[in-house]
């Protein structure tokens, strides 16, 4: 199988780091002696860095990442974040799944996105999830999205293992949900959904039966998750946004090895996903955006960093122009957020417009409700 | 038709309760409808749960820390207490003043919190407020710890009045702001965030130097007020009473729009809110005499399946019917039961927003159907469960396809279903044909059929709702 059957139109995979990732050390400043002066339990001893300017260095656990970036692929996201960053995780989260710093919002902008790309809602594959549970930025009322926790065994009625006696209970299932006129509206509304899960699931079973590949993805979450977004973007289903999740990020004690093997299973992750994609010539049109919440401190705690405020993003694909983008936040004391966090230098809703408008070719203006400052990523 | 005295007792454990087994059912059905209201309303004539056993298996309840296992330990007293409209009521104070873990990560306030709905939820308005304002974990919640009598926040103020007491249009900005002024200095002890203060209890604290006692004008009520006196007063007011009401319409009754549509939307049934506003104020707001007067209403009594389950509802609903999670067992980890109804859209002790859970219709989407339906499909996939075996030997005689599909509706709620889920269950019992289950063998042989119809029927669309 080559191709994916999307025709030109742009697929966004979205890579969401939980916890909050410690940029200063996955994007090393490691001719910054301030740096080594913060941190003087997780800072990356300079001789182990993996350098790619004069000033900048990946984690020395990030070589494929880094390989990536030397082929002109990774576009690097300094200093995004917000502003007056409260550092909860949770609240950090919802911001950015919601766009709304100031108000607790529960409408997702993910899934105003796909309203926009299938206003209809006609195929329940435009937007997946892969992960367990749906997180709030693909949340909004009338839009059908798939959440998918094991693609093997997606779909209803899970639990009966014969084939045979499943299929005659999904045949029961469809029965029981055909849509009944003089129902009510909430009993249609439970017809329309149960329909929407029992198509999403015929037509996402094709994925695995199809996929073939020779790339070996790791066993790590990350990696099984990434190659799920492989096999359903390569089986061409009309998905637009595939979201998943890698968690593990809150390194507050034993960063060092928390955070190294999480950054080193991330990025052979990813770099196993775009060979992969490379593979079935199925990588024009994808674009990858990896995010996490917030940053964490400057200074270390003598064991890990707590939360901050300004991190760094990645966007990632075949049509990316490489490189560095908006700012690396200041050091110098007299600069940091709250007194002691990196500030940031790029608000992530230009960000998310950047995507939007530039890969996505939707107005971003409603969905992250303004016009923020947009950097030029793509060829 | 079901029988109609198990079938409103049904309805009653499962609103007032989270449901009965089917031989807790029975025993309730032979006394009169109002009789077991009554018991409801009592739970101190029940004995209470006993956490010493629970503690012993589950190790990490000796120590307030992880939000799982203590939202767990509350999920298991849903299932276990002989108290159940205590736990429901705990839960329905949940919703209302929805208070989240996840800004202070600091899991023995939410304890406490909870703890305090539970020993309070059955008072009265003036007790039930009180407590909440004296709460650590709202106290933070809502930033009343950052409510000085030099730098008012009105945070706590303004949601006291919006969203858990009279609701918008019932009060004025300026209330507020005296509102606001007269909680300055109500505090807690202990730093909340858990970094780098560990995890210890906190309790309220005033601090009188922290406190404006200047005179004050609140709701048309004029003095050097403290925090009391406005809560005094919120519980008099009539759109409190209104307020709450509402509340436990939506709650116990027939679902309502959101709260924020409240102001511009009526009730659905203005007659049976104004009953419950009538009680509260003919009983000096105490709770019973409400909760009376709405389970022996009409229109509760025939509000069979018109709101949707909350995914506790659910999760719980289901537990008890299969009869697990009796003791304490450590192949039965109680966050597993906390993870499906998050995973459903409800993680107790951490919801949302201080607006709470979005209920009704809006508990359903794509993925929290699949997993409603899937955990109910799996939870009867082991026909040796005790609840189970239970149901089973209920499905008794001679039984045509029509009556088997009768039998199992009848165990399983009493369930009402429409045509369609009716024939879809008759198409799947005729490819059964009849059964007879008076001999062993005969039960045997039919165990996995009828529990395939069972997991049938828990999928339906009528499951969904309460």
């Amino acid at each position: 199988m080559t191709g994916n059957g999307n025709g030109s139109q742009p697929v966004l995979v979205v890579v969401q780091l939980s916890g909050g990732n410690d940029f200063m050390n996955t994007v090393i400043p490691y001719t910054n002696s301030t740096y080594y002066d913060s941190r003087p339990t997780v800072a990356i001893p300079h001789e182990k860095v993996l350098p790619f300017t004069d000033t900048l260095a990946f984690h020395p656990n990030m070589g494929p990442f880094k390989e990536l970036y030397d082929q002109g692929m990774v576009a690097i996201v300094q200093g995004i974040g917000y502003p007056d960053s409260n550092r909860s995780h949770f609240r950090g989260m919802d911001i950015w799944h919601t766009c709304e710093p100031h108000v607790v919002a529960t409408v997702g902008w993910v899934a105003k996105a796909l309203n926009t790309l299938d206003p209809e809602g006609s195929n329940p594959l435009t937007g997946i999830n892969f992960g367990v549970g749906l997180p709030r930025a693909m949340a909004m009322p009338g839009v059908p999205v798939t959440s998918v926790s094991n693609l093997d065994n997606y779909g209803l009625m899970t639990g009966i293992g014969a084939a045979e006696q499943r299929d005659r209970a999904l045949d029961i299932f469809k029965r029981m949900y055909a849509p009944a006129i003089g129902s009510g509206p909430v009993m249609e509304y439970l017809s329309q959904t149960g329909n929407d899960v029992l198509a999403g699931a015929d037509m996402i079973a094709v994925a695995p039966q199809q996929y073939e590949s020779t790339i070996e993805y790791a066993a790590t979450p990350i990696a099984q998750a990434l190659r799920d977004v492989a096999r359903v973007h390569t089986a061409g289903l009309g998905t637009r946004i595939f979201y998943t999740a890698h968690g593990g990020y809150d390194v507050h004690a034993n960063e060092n090895p928390a955070q190294p093997t999480l950054l080193g299973d991330l990025s052979a992750a990813i770099s196993d996903f775009f060979a992969d994609l490379r593979e079935h010539d199925a990588d024009d049109n994808v674009a990858m955006l990896v995010f996490t919440e917030f940053g964490r401190r400057v200074r270390d705690n003598g064991s890990g960093t707590d939360h901050g405020s300004g991190g760094g993003a990645f966007i990632l694909g075949k049509n990316v122009n490489g490189g560095l983008y908006a700012e690396y936040p200041s050091l110098a004391q007299d600069q940091l957020a709250n007194g002691e966090d990196l500030p940031h230098t790029i608000d992530f809703r230009g960000i998310y417009g950047t995507m939007l408008e530039q890969w996505l070719h939707i107005d971003p203006q409603p969905i992250v409700g303004g016009v923020y400052e947009q950097i030029g990523p793509f060829k | 038709m079901p029988d109609n005295s198990i079938a409103l007792i049904a309805h009653l454990m499962r609103r007032a309760g989270f449901g009965a087994s089917r031989s807790e059912l029975e025993e309730q059905a032979a006394r009169e409808y109002s009789d077991v209201v009554e018991g409801l309303l009592d739970p101190e004539a029940q004995p209470d749960l006993e956490e010493d056993v629970l503690r012993r298996y589950h190790l990490d309840l000796t120590y307030p820390d992880g939000l799982p296992i203590w939202a767990g330990r509350w999920v298991w007293r849903m299932i276990n207490s002989s108290r159940p409209l205590e736990e429901k009521m705990a839960l329905f104070w949940h919703h209302v003043f929805a208070t989240a873990w996840y800004k202070g990560e600091h899991t023995p306030s939410m304890i406490s919190q909870i703890d305090t709905f539970r020993r309070d939820g059955m008072s009265d308005l003036r007790t039930i407020f009180m407590g909440l304002a004296k709460d650590p974990a709202m106290n933070y919640w809502l930033d009343n710890c950052e409510n000085h009598a030099d730098q008012p926040n009105e945070n706590w103020g303004r949601e006291l009045l919006e969203l858990f007491s009279m609701g918008v249009g019932n009060y004025s900005e300026f209330d507020i702001k005296e509102a606001s002024r007269a909680f300055t200095g109500w505090t807690f002890t202990q730093p909340i965030p858990l970094y780098p203060f560990g995890h210890h209890s906190s309790r309220f604290e005033f601090v009188a130097e922290d406190h404006d006692d200047t005179e004050k004008t609140f709701l048309s009520h004029t003095g050097p007020f403290n925090g009391e006196d406005i809560i005094d007063i919120v519980a008099d007011q009539p759109a409190t009473a209104r307020f709450i009401a509402r509340h436990l319409y939506s709650f116990f009754v027939a679902d309502e729009p959101q709260v924020p549509a409240w102001s511009i939307e009526p009730p659905r049934d203005p007659e049976t809110v104004d009953a419950l506003v009538n009680a509260f104020e003919e009983n000096d707001g105490q709770i019973v005499p409400v909760l009376r007067t709405l389970f022996n209403s009409d229109a509760f009594k025939n509000a069979r399946q018109k709101r949707v389950k909350s995914p506790v509802e659910l999760v719980v609903g289901v537990i008890k019917l299969v009869g697990t999670y009796k003791e304490p067992d450590p192949t039965e980890p109680l966050p597993a039961l906390v993870g499906a109804t998050a995973v459903m859209g409800q993680q107790i002790m951490n919801p949302p927003t201080v607006e709470g859970w979005h209920t009704g219709h809006e508990w359903i989407d794509g993925g929290t159907l699949n997993e409603r339906v899937n955990f109910a499909v799996n939870q009867f996939s082991d026909s040796t469960k005790p609840g189970i075996q239970e149901l089973l030997s209920r499905v008794e005689g001679t039984l045509t396809p029509s009556d088997l599909v009768d039998r199992c509706l009848e165990l399983l709620g009493p369930l009402e279903v429409g045509d369609q889920t009716r024939s879809a269950l008759q198409s799947y019992a005729d490819d059964i044909g009849e059964i007879n289950r008076d001999s062993e063998q005969a039960r045997e042989d039919h165990t996995d059929d009828i529990v395939r119809l069972l997991q049938c029927i828990v999928a339906s669309r009528e499951y969904q709702f309460a």
